[in-house]
């Protein structure tokens, strides 16, 4: 062992008391850090995942990002040209042709896609009226981008190919208007067209807002009550590599012309959300710390002040400035390393501790357990920033110690 | 006998607003296999002079060789190295490291200059410490001991490197009659065993007799015996 770490060791060993309350510090800091993290991790991932499974990676919608530029403008690019009272035409909305950009897209590799054609309708059932976002779909080409099958409670999604007048709803819509399977409900749209159709599947998601508004029902039957023949408003498109949807969906955008939203595009906001958080919790529990730290200052600059006699004495003896001040720094790094691994211990045990705590969130019907991250990465970052704030802290005693002149105090006997 | 350690008018002055001039021109040769003792009143520099020759302080004039190399150009790095290789020092308080055991604190200075491996540093240490009467209490630390041994302890660890000269300030000033003529046997057993130099600030005139040749100085200046 270097003789320098050797001493440091005796110090440390020697002043029990003050190098576990240190180690105590530096422990805390580093499994508050650990903790915080983790929660803070877990629950941006369990965020993520629930946005990803969700929802679509990519949307192609009926909008277009710029306006198209009128022919007269390509015509005469240098004129000098001034439109007025400018009247899109009157179409159907929806995107024109959707087939071929389906199959153009259903191309791509490790992509699926569906159609869907959303709308508001009004379900009717018993003198009661409920407005419903009504998702006319293919159920075969739904299963491949949607986990919707997946929340089937009764009957099944393909039970609308089966049957074109069939719906699925969600079991909260099903509750609120004690509605059952095979019960036969009227859906009316905008365009005053008026179908009865038969509950053939309930689904439950957990999340209130979907299971009590969203209906699937076949496309060609939605596209009849709507009145929009042979256009889906809505291309849903699932990816093998979710983070690749920025890149796909201007590939799509620049073939199809509208408007492909990749799903970091549409949560930009609660994305920097998420990255303002994250810059919070970072600073909040590094000051944790480089709190610690100056717990480590304050011991390693008494123990420095206690010392000079012996700092005296190692110098008289041929110790040089260098080796001095590394006595010192080595007891802030030894805080710093041994805090840290008792800290990374007691952090994954708050973290299965927290981990193991169940609630209901609001608007969530299931219990679930607190979503907390395991990774290693976070216990390094800790470490890490304990053993450099510990370093750094013992740093300016370490070098005060090195400048002891001995005369100084050897001339003042036992002082 | 062979010249180790040569002073040439040093001065040291402590920059104050009136200056004070600690050692004033003082210029004194040491040789190997001499006892010398340095002799003044209270204040009038012995200890300061000791420090210089030690390397310990920088004289502010004047230059000291030691081993006929010129010390004054050395940086702090450079002093200390010296330091290491060929000087011991003895004080009057033994300053010895209170969490280090006796054997411990003897083979500090060995560990740090590398000269043996550690087994035979603890070996040397041992039998150091043994031809010092000090076998039994190897494992003990300073606070377990009396003041004379803990002052053979502090002589132990200043001959740890087989040093050319040792300087001891006041080693008996803080021990009873007995123990310190044993201090002064053994320091004087030191020279005749190692033919090295031994240097050493005291106030007793029984002490000083015993030295083969006695420094004077007052207000700084050696009155006699350079």
């Amino acid at each position: 062992m270097p003789l320098g770490l050797r001493i440091a060791l005796t110090h440390l060993i020697h002043r029990r008391r003050q190098t576990i309350m240190s180690l105590l510090g530096v422990a805390l800091g580093v499994a508050f850090f650990v903790a915080v993290s983790s929660l803070m991790r877990g629950s941006e991932a369990d965020f993520i995942k629930r946005l990803i499974d969700s929802a679509p990676h990519i949307t192609v919608s009926d909008e277009f990002r710029t306006p198209r530029e009128q022919p007269v403008m390509t015509a005469y690019p240098d004129g000098a040209i001034a439109l007025h009272s400018l009247k899109p035409k009157t179409e159907t909305r929806g995107i024109r042709g959707y087939k071929q950009d389906l199959a153009f897209i259903a191309n791509l590799p490790g992509v699926r896609v569906a159609p869907v054609l959303a709308g508001q309708a009004i379900l009717t059932f018993a003198g009661k009226e409920q407005g419903i976002t009504l998702n006319g779909i293919v159920p075969a080409l739904m299963a491949g981008v949607s986990d919707i099958d997946n929340k089937i409670v009764a009957g099944s999604l393909d039970a609308v190919a089966v049957n074109p007048n069939g719906i699925v709803i969600g079991r909260g819509l099903a509750r609120k208007l004690y509605l059952n399977m095979g019960d036969n409900v009227s859906v009316s749209a905008q365009t005053g067209q008026v179908r009865t159709m038969k509950i053939v599947g309930l689904f439950e998601t957990g999340t209130t807002a979907v299971d009590e508004v969203q209906a699937f029902a076949l496309l060609k039957r939605t596209q009849a009550l709507f009145g929009r023949i042979e256009r889906a408003n809505k291309l849903i498109i699932q990816l093998d590599d979710p983070y690749s949807a920025r890149d796909v969906s201007a590939i799509i955008e620049s073939h199809v012309g509208y408007r492909a939203e990749s799903w970091q595009e549409a949560q930009q906001s609660l994305m920097s959300v998420l990255l303002i958080r994250n810059i919070i919790m970072y600073s909040v529990v590094s000051a944790i710390l480089v709190v610690a730290s100056f717990g480590i200052f304050n011991v390693i600059s008494t123990v420095v002040l206690e010392k000079r006699r012996d700092v005296a004495i190692l110098k008289s003896m041929g110790f040089h400035a260098r080796d001095v001040r590394r006595i010192f720094l080595a007891q802030g790094v030894v805080i710093g390393v041994l805090g840290s691994i008792l800290g990374i211990g007691l952090g994954y045990g708050l973290i299965a501790a927290l981990g193991a705590v169940r609630l209901q969130p609001p608007g969530m019907s299931e219990v679930v357990n607190l979503p907390v991250y395991w990774g290693l990465d976070q216990a390094l970052l800790a470490a890490a920033f304990a053993v450099l704030s510990s370093a750094g802290a013992a740093y300016i005693p370490a070098r005060r110690a090195g400048r002891v002149h001995p005369v100084d105090i050897l001339r003042g006997g036992m002082a | 006998m062979i010249e180790v350690l040569r002073a040439e008018k040093i001065t040291r002055i402590l920059p104050a607003e009136v200056p004070i001039a600690l050692v004033r021109d003082v210029s004194v040769s040491i040789r190997s296999g001499e006892f010398v003792c340095i002799q003044g009143p209270s204040g009038s520099g012995k200890s300061s002079l000791l420090y210089l020759l030690g390397l310990l302080d920088v004289p502010t004039t004047g230059k000291i060789w030691l081993d006929g190399v010129d010390t004054s150009a050395f940086g702090e790095d450079q002093l200390a190295q010296v330091r290491l290789e060929k000087l011991g020092f003895v004080f009057q308080f033994h300053f010895l490291l209170a969490e280090f055991t006796v054997l411990e604190n003897v083979v500090l200075p060995m560990a740090r200059l590398g000269r043996w491996p550690p087994n035979e540093q603890r070996e040397r240490a041992t039998a150091q410490l043994a031809d010092l009467g000090l076998a039994d209490h190897l494992d003990k630390r300073p606070d377990q001991l009396s003041g004379g041994q803990r002052q053979r302890v502090a002589i132990a660890r200043a001959l740890a490197n087989e040093p050319l000269v040792i300087l001891a300030d006041e080693p008996t000033g803080n021990l009873d009659t007995a123990a310190s003529r044993n201090v002064q046997e053994t320091l004087k057993m030191t020279v005749q065993a190692g033919n090295r130099a031994v240097v050493t600030v005291t106030h007793d005139p029984e002490f000083a007799r015993a030295g083969d040749r006695i420094i004077r100085i007052v207000d700084g200046r050696v009155e006699d015996g350079t």
